[in-house]
């Protein structure tokens, strides 16, 4: 029974597995030093990580954290928020203006900055979560309103189009520390992904998320507030978004109320569906969302690295993720199974014949 | 009760359309302002605010403000502006095509109207006048600055601005002439940062360049914001820029910032592109107004905007003060 769970529990990480093996292996016959490592100085004398897989691992820092929590929230209400591009760029705005406000920019200054960036952007999770939990409007429908204004919202808090933060500081959060090569966004996902996991490992969070996102009644009758698990998801989530947030505005050392985060809602919908997580909300794996937000910047930096122009990169990228869903779909899976059953059946039937005879 | 709020609402709305009388009465001159969104850069915030700072109430005028991104909702302002009976329209068209029936439409109607930054591909009699700066001079002005530093090769990595945009074309051909016509200027990769001008795609551009093992000495954005982009990747991925590194750092637009990294010897090169057209229109509009003539046009109806191009060697602080938006 205990056996029989575990690959029913690999069985979610197959398809994305499978997907990564597939492009690491087709990169190794296109061109072996697409995984070749450098280390070089940069202008401010520090030494960095240089190569395509360090490319990947950090320019999807963002996508994997704003996956991990769209996982929660997609769980727990059955539904996706749209609104965590617009919502992160109001992060990176309060982010900038609390920076700005203060004068100076410290290591103090910069925590400061982003407690109070974590506590802007779960203030609108919030009144996402409140009209999806209490009001029972329907997710895509209630994050909309946010996903429409929450940039405007960004440029009114900041007023200005593109505000600078130049700092030794800010360039450490957002490429590298002195010192330390490895790009600091990657440390940031760690970190995410280390609280969320000591989250789950030390409470009932993930099963009380399950049970609610499988069948609300249930979980009622069996003591769990359901409105109180799925705001909870939505506060997870805001600190996903403000973290996200405050590492895109560190990245360039501005902020771009527009393009801050453009888009990231269709890619960590994406991640956690490439991930094998249910959208319809229920069970789910954060591991296989943080793989689905690998695979897609992977496929993206592939298709960088054999010159497909920019413009054309979404069109290939589509092909790609269609063919990974498609074979992840519950129809596949349930005529390859029937099939693999199948051929099992004859071969066995053929095997007692030959035995018989 | 019922009664009472009728008298209400009746005397709010006999108020409301007195009010409106009293405002009619005025002698403001009505404008209608399309511009593109002031998010879009620095340069178009400061032009946004100079406009705003210029049409006012107090200055004689009862202007409407439109910002739009894309050429479809400017033409929809326009046609907007012409039923509501403006008496002039400026604009900064997202577009340089596409606008000949609407710019006729208001030329029936008795509307003027102004081009400022950008120009539009169109016959000069269905504009008054354009205040506008030369983006191919802006261009031209760039390519004899690298040809200056008489380098032996010129492989270079080119971040378009918003396609089809006046200022992308202006700045964009002289350099794609130069390379077609000259052996050894080469572009290594072509790549846009899209209608928003977006620093992080030029940073992704410029990481894929690099990733893909392209190399190149010249990093020509046409805006500082995606300058800074590029920037940030290089700075990512080991290379040094500036004055003392290998790759020279070009942009446009001369904002505060971006000045200072020139200064700081970050980067080698920026175009001033100046955003204050404002205040010419506003004289012109009073000259009309007081039936007089506007002079000093050129053949295509244009007033240019005299710009200039900082380099790091030689740019001072006062220039900073003087220039940076």
């Amino acid at each position: 029974m205990l056996k029989k769970k575990k690959i029913a529990d690999f069985g979610q990480l197959l398809i994305p597995l499978v997907a990564l093996a597939i492009l690491i292996i087709f990169n190794l016959f296109r061109d072996l030093s697409f995984f070749s490592i450098g280390m070089k100085v940069n202008n401010s004398g520090n030494i960095v990580l240089t190569g395509n897989l360090i490319s990947i691992i950090d320019s999807a820092s963002e996508l994997a954290i704003i996956a991990m929590g769209m996982t929660l929230v997609t769980a727990a209400c059955g539904g996706q928020d749209i609104s965590v591009g617009a919502v992160g760029a109001i992060s990176g705005a309060v982010f900038v203006k609390v920076l700005q406000g203060m004068g100076n920019i410290t290591v103090g200054t910069v925590i400061l900055a982003f407690l109070l960036c974590c506590l802007a952007t779960i203030c609108f999770k919030l009144f996402n979560g409140t009209l999806v939990a209490v009001f029972k409007i329907q997710p895509m429908i209630a994050t909309l309103i946010l996903y429409s204004c929450g940039r405007s919202i960004a440029y009114w808090i900041n007023g200005d189009a593109t505000p600078q933060l130049n700092s030794p500081v800010i360039s450490s959060l957002g490429m590298t520390i002195p010192g330390i090569p490895v790009p600091t966004p990657i440390f940031a996902v760690l970190f995410v992904g280390l609280l969320l996991f000591l989250a789950f490992k030390f409470t009932s969070l993930s099963l009380y998320t399950q049970s609610v996102g499988i069948n609300k009644g249930a979980a009622r009758l069996n003591g769990i507030n359901p409105t109180l698990i799925q705001l909870l998801s939505f506060v997870l989530l805001g600190v996903c978004v403000a973290v996200a947030g405050v590492i895109g505005v560190c990245r360039l050392g501005q902020l771009n109320h527009k393009t801050l985060l453009v888009d990231i809602e269709m890619d960590a919908i994406l991640a956690v569906a490439i991930g094998g997580n249910n959208l319809g909300g229920g069970k789910f794996k954060l591991s296989g969302s943080i793989l689905g937000a690998y695979i897609i910047q992977m496929l993206t930096t592939t298709l960088y690295a054999m010159k497909v122009a920019p413009v054309n990169i979404k069109a290939y990228k589509a092909i790609v993720i269609i063919i990974i869903v498609v074979a992840g779909s519950p129809v596949v899976k349930s005529k390859v199974t029937a099939l693999v059953n199948k051929i099992r059946t004859e071969r066995r039937a053929s095997t007692i014949q030959k035995g018989v005879s | 009760m019922r009664k009472t709020i009728a008298l209400l609402l009746t005397l709010v709305m006999a108020f409301a359309l007195v009010g409106g009388s009293v405002a009619h009465a005025d002698d403001l001159i009505k404008v209608g302002i399309i511009n593109l969104d002031p998010s879009e850069s620095g340069y178009r915030q400061a032009n946004v605010k100079n406009l705003t700072d210029t049409f006012t109430k107090e200055n004689g005028y009862d202007a409407t403000f439109v910002t739009a991104p894309t050429a479809d909702k400017q033409l929809e302002a326009a046609k907007g502006f012409i039923t509501a009976g403006v008496e002039y329209i400026l604009v900064s068209a997202a577009e340089t095509t596409g606008w000949d029936d609407v710019l006729e439409e208001a030329q029936e109607a008795g509307i003027k109207v102004f081009l400022f930054d950008r120009m539009i591909d169109c016959d000069p009699s269905l504009y008054t006048a354009a205040v506008v700066s030369d983006m191919r001079s802006e261009g031209e002005t760039a390519v004899a600055w690298l040809e200056s530093l008489k380098l032996d090769e010129y492989k270079i990595l080119h971040i378009q601005g918003q396609l089809g945009s006046a200022a992308q074309i202006g700045r964009s051909d002289p350099l794609t002439e130069k390379c077609e016509a000259e052996a050894n200027w080469t572009i290594v990769r072509e790549g846009t940062g899209g209608d928003s001008w977006d620093p992080n795609e030029a940073r992704k551009i410029a990481e894929a360049a690099i990733d893909a093992g392209e190399e190149f000495n010249i990093v020509y954005a046409e805006n500082d914001g995606m300058a800074d982009g590029v920037v940030a990747a290089l700075d990512a991925k080991g290379i040094t820029h500036g004055t003392k590194g290998d790759v020279i750092v070009m942009g446009f637009d001369c904002n505060k910032w971006a000045l200072e990294k020139l200064l700081a010897g970050e980067w080698n090169y920026d175009g001033q592109c100046s955003p204050f057209q404002a205040g010419v229109i506003d004289e012109m509009i009073k000259t009309l107004e007081a039936g007089g003539e506007i002079e000093g046009l050129n053949e295509l109806n244009q007033i240019i905007s005299v710009e200039k191009g900082f380099d790091a060697t030689t740019i001072t602080q006062e220039d900073i003060d003087t220039y940076g938006l």
